[in-house]
């Protein structure tokens, strides 16, 4: 009797991995089904737990030779089903890689497995004075690996970048179960930046299994401020004067009525009453830098007519600021039955006007929009709020997030700042670029992963046949040919 | 204009687009011929990297010399590739903007600064080209006009394609535009700087400053004939700066205060236009600094101590076997200290007889990825790392 591939996977997996590392059994591997993205569900064929980079290459490998999709997935906290699992395949958990292997404080330098929580690595380094910036809200919990995978931001990332500017270099698992190294401990390796391409690339090329990251001193000084004003419009015009001034801070949130009163309702962060918006100001830096920075914020929110400017002076102060904020998410929760996380990105001085088209979107169909967002680089993250048990009312709900998207498009934006596409924004993706620009990123894929068996269906809404010579296109770009683009 | 060469290679005939629109019917006209490609900008850094195996076509981009938008409110520009970093830092300027990117070498472009992934001493603030790039517009080998990215620093829909072309010195795509994202012009300017007894005491000096929080612009270190000096540039509000070049003052005793950079500045410590050196570009972990210092000796080193990354001249006088063991030397030390070391530039007799790129990681990956873009090796064929 020949063995099915996947019998023949799950014989050597057992033979790789611990007992408890190999999950074939049903009720088992449902609890693995969805990540933070919870209405996408599909239930992987086995699930795998190694304990090793050694155990995880091996198990690609198997993958690669048997043509049996894998996905990886860290602590799931994804909001665009980027580890959605695939129902003939195998999920590849990386949270028992969870060594932090160094803190080098003379390279200002930490290396870490995927499995890594972020903000352990913030809690290593701080012994020593240094931290490591990329802060998604859900830095509690979220991993490593996974903020590798999607190129995580977070609120400090409008003055720190991303998680693309904090990783140097990996261990790289390819999708034939090659193990390799992407960068250097040191800058600018020799030949293609093939990290460069691997971060943000949601699992679709590969597994890293050891990530250097860099590590940024403690600022000297940081000042925390919540300011309340009557409205979104004014929020906006404060934040305007304070980039205008060429001041960077280390964040600047934006929420508005309902996100607060969700906010409140949730962990009581004693916003201010009645607040038509807020703004969460942190400067940080060395003590001279941001005082004076400080004194010039103030006025600019005075001037935009702020009613409220509450500087915390405690610790636990700003930790309450920020728990607002950073729960904002779940919070909707205590008003809605129901919602959806949008994540779409806007040129900054577009926001009043796309504001505006939200609002007059929520009025028009009645669905209720909180909004929470990043206003220092435009990325909104628009909740939009609906009732599952009303007919309809998620169909309803579902077209207003897509009219949200739009809306960034339109202004020239993008369909994802920090979530990714995954399963959730394929379909968008031909919105946002031409059959060209996407073909274009699929030849990075060809290389990578000509059997497309790593985290296949995501991204792209329709996969390039590897190996084929693209069609040859006559004449130049479809935006330029409409007259919208030169070159952008 | 006959008179360049692409490494020593004299180009068939040289091309002059105007638009995306010509640099993609040039491409397609080359697949049509069987012709190679080589993209250039201002010519600045054509003798870097292995000759071409074949270059029939120079395409000078410098015509693509527009700036085609700048949004001072969204701190962000779009350029053609063939822009000087000069002017498009020119006209930002007017919006107290910049791109935060040195410009290495005069009269570079953005394009070819892209293609060469080239920095300077503000890389310890902004990063590179890699960390400021946000949108490109590019042709492929097949002629397709295609763009990554976007217009907006947040974007996370779809590959970095932007990240896989920068450095990668023509191989992979024409480069035509560019979007940037830009930062504030700081109001206030100071350099600290202070002589090194040794490599050891420079070592100490420049950690001494990496773990401060100052948090510097540029930290470099500059080892000649004549001495050792570590420089600091720490820019911000004019009360923001004094406070903390007071700081760094009291870490680097002895220090001057300047409002003007030092000799040498950003600049490689090789004469940009002759052939009289070998242009060497050291990376290193921070820690291993004072060995770099000890293994470049008398040739000395200058670059960005804070970072990690600097550079050597060799006058191209030496003896070839003088050259090897240095080379030899200096590889040995990087990839002590986690880096590598590269030939960027060479008298063509003497490159020939070289290594330029040492150990390359992953060069079978990035072989593959060489033949989905562009699998005649039709652009800058034979230029870059395993002569791809």
């Amino acid at each position: 009797m020949g063995l099915t591939p996947l019998e023949t996977l799950i014989r050597r997996a057992r033979a790789l991995l611990p007992e408890d590392g190999v999950i074939t059994d049903h009720a088992r591997l449902r609890t693995y089904e969805c990540d933070g993205l919870a209405h996408y569900r599909v239930t992987p064929a086995l699930v795998v737990i190694p304990e090793t980079a050694e155990q995880l290459a091996a198990i690609v490998r198997c993958c690669a030779e048997l043509q049996i999709p894998y996905v990886a997935r860290g602590s799931g906290t994804g909001l665009s089903g980027g580890s959605l699992p695939h129902a003939e395949g195998v999920l590849v958990v990386t949270s028992r890689l969870r060594a932090i292997k160094e803190i080098r404080r003379e390279d200002q330098r930490a290396v870490v497995e995927p499995g890594v929580i972020n903000l352990d690595v913030t809690r290593a380094a701080t012994p020593v004075g240094y931290y490591y910036a990329p802060d998604p809200s859900s830095q509690q919990v979220c991993s490593i690996g996974g903020n590798v995978a999607e190129n995580s931001g977070g609120a400090h990332c409008l003055k720190y970048g991303f998680t693309t500017n904090h990783v140097l270099a990996a261990e790289f698992v390819a999708a034939d179960g090659d193990r390799v190294r992407l960068g250097g401990d040191a800058p600018d390796s020799p030949g293609y930046d093939l990290l460069g391409a691997v971060v943000g690339s949601e699992g679709t090329l590969g597994i890293v299994t050891e990530v250097t990251v860099r590590l940024v001193r403690l600022p000297e000084k940081v000042v925390t401020l919540l300011v309340g004003f009557d409205s979104t419009d004014r929020a906006g015009a404060a934040v305007s004067a304070i980039i205008a001034a060429g001041i960077v801070p280390a964040a600047i949130e934006m929420m508005d009525a309902l996100a607060i009163e969700a906010a409140e309702a949730a962990v009581h962060c004693g916003y201010p009453d009645g607040a038509g918006a807020v703004l969460v100001i942190e400067l940080d830096g060395p003590a001279a830098e941001v005082d004076a920075e400080y004194a010039d914020v103030v006025r600019f929110c005075e001037e935009t007519g702020a009613f409220e400017i509450r500087t915390a002076k405690t610790p636990e102060e700003r930790f309450l600021i920020w728990k607002g904020r950073k729960s904002a998410f779940a919070a909707v929760g205590r008003i809605s039955p129901d919602y959806i996380v949008q994540d779409g990105v806007i040129p900054r001085t577009a926001l009043p006007e796309v504001l505006r088209a939200i609002t007059e979107l929520s009025e028009r169909s009645g669905v209720r929009v909180a909004n929470v967002f990043h206003a220092g680089d435009g990325n909104l993250h628009p909740l939009v709020l609906f009732d599952d048990a009303v007919p309809g009312a998620g169909d309803a709900a579902e077209e207003v997030s897509r009219g949200i998207l739009d809306l960034c498009l339109q202004h020239g934006g993008s369909i994802t700042g920090e979530h990714g596409v995954g399963a959730d924004k394929a379909a968008h993706m031909p919105k946002m670029y031409a059959a060209d620009d996407l073909d274009t990123m699929q030849l990075v894929r060809c290389a990578f992963d000509p059997d497309r068996i790593s985290n296949p269906g995501k991204i792209f809404p329709t996969p390039r046949l590897c190996g084929e010579r693209p069609g040859r296109r006559q004449g130049a770009h479809p935006l330029q040919q409409a007259g919208v683009a030169e070159v952008f | 204009m006959s008179d360049i060469t692409v490494s020593g290679v004299t180009p068939g005939r040289i091309e002059r687009p105007t638009s995306t629109a010509e640099v993609a019917e040039i491409m397609r006209a080359a697949v049509s011929a069987g012709e190679s490609v080589v993209p250039t900008g201002a010519g600045t850094k054509l003798s870097w990297g292995n000759p071409p195996t074949s270059a029939d076509i120079l395409l000078d981009l410098s015509a693509l010399d527009q700036v085609i938008e700048h949004a001072s409110g969204d701190l962000i520009a779009t350029v053609g590739a063939g822009t000087p970093l000069a002017r498009l830092n020119e006209h930002v300027a007017a919006a107290g903007q910049r791109l935060a990117l040195d410009e290495t070498v005069p009269g570079a472009t953005v394009g070819g600064t892209l293609a060469t992934n080239t920095s300077g001493p503000l890389r310890m603030l902004a990063g590179t080209m890699r960390d400021l790039l946000i949108g490109v517009t590019m042709v492929r080998a097949d002629g397709v006009v295609a763009k990554a990215g976007g217009k907006v620093v947040k974007n996370v829909a779809g590959y970095d394609v932007g990240k896989l072309l920068v450095g990668s010195m023509g191989t992979l795509a024409v480069v035509t535009g560019a979007t940037f994202r830009l930062h504030p012009v700081p109001q206030s300017r100071r350099w600290v700087g202070v002589t090194a007894h040794d490599a050891a005491h420079a070592a100490e000096l420049t950690q001494a400053v990496l773990h401060s929080q100052t948090v510097p612009s540029g930290l470099e270190v500059d080892a000649t004939a004549d001495g050792l000096r570590v420089d600091v540039l720490v820019e911000g509000r004019p009360e923001g700066v004094a406070g903390r070049t007071a700081v760094l003052k009291q870490l680097l005793p002895g220090a001057e205060i300047s409002d003007r950079p030092p000799a040498g500045w950003g600049r490689y410590p090789w004469d940009d236009t002759s052939d009289r050196h070998l242009g060497i570009k050291v990376t290193f972990r921070l820690s291993g600094l004072a060995d770099l210092i000890e293994a470049a000796g008398e040739l000395g080193l200058r670059g960005s101590a804070g970072v990690g990354v600097a550079y050597v001249a060799v006058p191209a006088d030496r003896d070839i076997t003088e050259i090897r063991t240095l080379l030899e030397r200096l590889r040995e030390t990087t990839g002590r200290h986690g880096g590598s070391t590269v030939v960027l530039d060479a008298p063509q007799s003497i490159k020939q007889q070289l290594d330029l790129w040492g150990p390359v990681p992953a060069l079978e990956l990035m072989r593959r990825v060489k033949n989905e873009f562009d699998p005649d090796h039709r652009l800058s064929p034979g230029r870059f790392v395993g002569g791809i």
